[in-house]
């Protein structure tokens, strides 16, 4: 052991620097968000809630196709569809299970409508399991509240797809 | 009837006291996580009252409402006896501490002794609780931590001879009083920088947290416990804390003395001033949380009994040449 090392070693210089460098930290900007209050910015791509989209007329965008029921890795959506009276082809039943979705986002990807799309709410905890089985109502009701942001969101991601 | 009424008055001086040191208690834990988050550069808890000062009250009542869970081949009646054991050992101590020269539960003539002996029992709650358990890593975290304890006494016991070699007393408020010249610290630098390292040990502080070391050891005495078993654990080693601060404030800070007898600071009630010790040397404690690595076990056995053992013992030799040579002894 060299003669500096025992210096050191005997009067603590290597812990004192280390307590000053602590108590110089301690006045610094913390890094951190102040979370419920505050909130970090989020991406347009940001897998989230999911949410039914509506034409701006009030119709929705849903053809019933099942790309997104096929596609689906975790199986987490179920679809049933008739022909309405107009002729066309909408969906009866649209149910995700929140609970086995993955927020993979390859349903957003296969819809050729952009009717089912990943919103970018993260927020959506419950108490219960059965809050959490999505229907049509809800998902149509999650697209109407964040219709401005999901348009605004797809349309930032556009020239990218 | 009067003795029904100093039943009383005693009783009502017991909650005066044992109150404000829970509340303490409670606030440290909170200043303790805030320190270290703010090294860190985090926030902390700052969510529960203000600043979130009431974040352990909401934690407490929190651990209230959770399951106590009693493994079922644990030796039930020890492994309950041991949170209590671990807070009430955590809280008598604080009889012998005063915080003016009037207010002090019990003025014991071997007050030192009693905080002495009152903080080496704490092992007991620990050990009770590994053993209890009946599994293997509280049992390995018991262990540690009695041998830790043990070795780290002796040398808390030479620290406490060095103090008393200037004071000739063993009363908590002599050796206060003794202090009103020259804090011991000054004279006694080392030994203060040899007890404030002790006790970090022998209240299973980081770098010494090796009974608790959640790498090896789970959470190690406290693995098996939950709900309020473990909150009565975790306050009673918070007071523990704290009432080593006070211990090093009333040994080496003056306790309850202002540093300089001048205007300004002769006014602050006395207790203000030991509570300021305390806080500055608890301060310190959660700092060093914050910036030292665990200890390895062979390092921390070395350290207290070839380092810190032999140095204090010299120290001693020192202090009673010194004193003898210049006729300094007290009580002369």
């Amino acid at each position: 052991m060299s003669l500096i090392r025992v210096f050191k070693t005997i009067f603590m210089i290597d812990f004192l620097t280390g307590l000053i460098m602590a108590i110089k930290e301690i006045f610094k900007p913390k890094k951190t968000i102040n979370y419920p209050f505050e909130k970090g910015s989020i991406s347009p791509r940001a897998r989230g809630e999911h949410a039914l989209r509506r034409y701006p007329n009030g119709e929705e965008r849903c053809i019933a196709c099942k790309l997104c029921e096929a596609v689906c890795p975790a199986q987490a959506i179920t679809i049933e569809s008739s022909e309405r009276e107009d002729g066309s082809r909408k969906t009866t039943r649209y149910d995700i299970d929140m609970l086995k979705c993955i927020y993979c986002g390859l349903c957003e990807q296969s819809c050729p409508v952009d009717a089912i799309v990943q919103g970018p709410n993260f927020e959506f905890a419950t108490e219960t399991r059965e809050e959490l089985y999505y229907n049509k109502e809800k998902l149509l009701e999650n697209g109407d509240r964040w219709e401005n942001i999901l348009a605004a969101n797809i349309n930032a991601d556009s020239s990218h797809r | 009837m009067a003795e029904l009424f100093i039943f009383f008055e005693q009783i009502y001086r017991i909650l005066f006291l044992l109150i404000p040191v829970l509340v303490s208690v409670a606030m440290i834990v909170w200043l303790d996580r805030r320190v270290w988050a703010f090294v860190q550069k985090r926030r902390g808890p700052n969510v529960v009252g203000p600043f979130g000062l009431f974040q352990t009250l909401a934690d407490a009542l929190k651990y209230i409402f959770k399951e106590i869970i009693i493994p079922a081949s644990s030796n039930k009646v020890i492994f309950i006896l041991a949170p209590i054991v671990t807070m009430t050992l955590a809280l008598i101590a604080w009889a012998v501490i005063p915080f003016s020269e009037t207010f002090v539960l019990a003025n014991i003539n071997v007050g030192i002794l009693y905080l002495f002996a009152v903080s080496s029992l704490g092992v007991y709650g620990i050990i009770m609780g590994g053993w209890a358990s009946n599994s293997k890593y509280p049992f390995l975290g018991a262990i540690r931590s009695a041998a830790q304890m043990v070795s780290y006494e002796v040398s808390i016991g030479v620290i406490i001879i060095n103090v008393l070699l200037c004071v000739g007393s063993l009363n908590l408020s002599d050796i206060v009083l003794a202090q009103k010249d020259l804090w011991f610290v000054i004279p006694l630098f080392p030994m203060f920088i040899i007890f404030f390292i002790s006790a970090l040990a022998e209240t299973n502080r980081p770098p010494f947290d090796l009974p608790e070391a959640e790498a090896e050891l789970v959470a190690g005495y406290q693995t098996e416990y939950s709900g309020m078993m473990y909150a009565m654990f975790w306050l009673g080693e918070y007071a523990n804390i704290l009432l080593m601060c006070a211990m090093g404030s009333i040994l080496f800070l003056g306790g309850w003395l202002s540093p300089i007898d001048l205007f300004p600071f002769n006014i602050i009630p006395a207790p203000i001033w030991l509570i300021l010790k305390i806080l500055f040397l608890f301060i310190l404690f959660a700092l060093i949380k914050a910036i030292v690595p665990r200890y390895r076990y062979d390092q921390l056995m070395k350290l207290g009994w070839k380092i810190f053992l032999p140095f204090s013992l010299i120290y001693v030799v020192l202090t009673a040449s010194f004193l003898m040579y210049f006729d300094l002894l007290p009580g002369n």
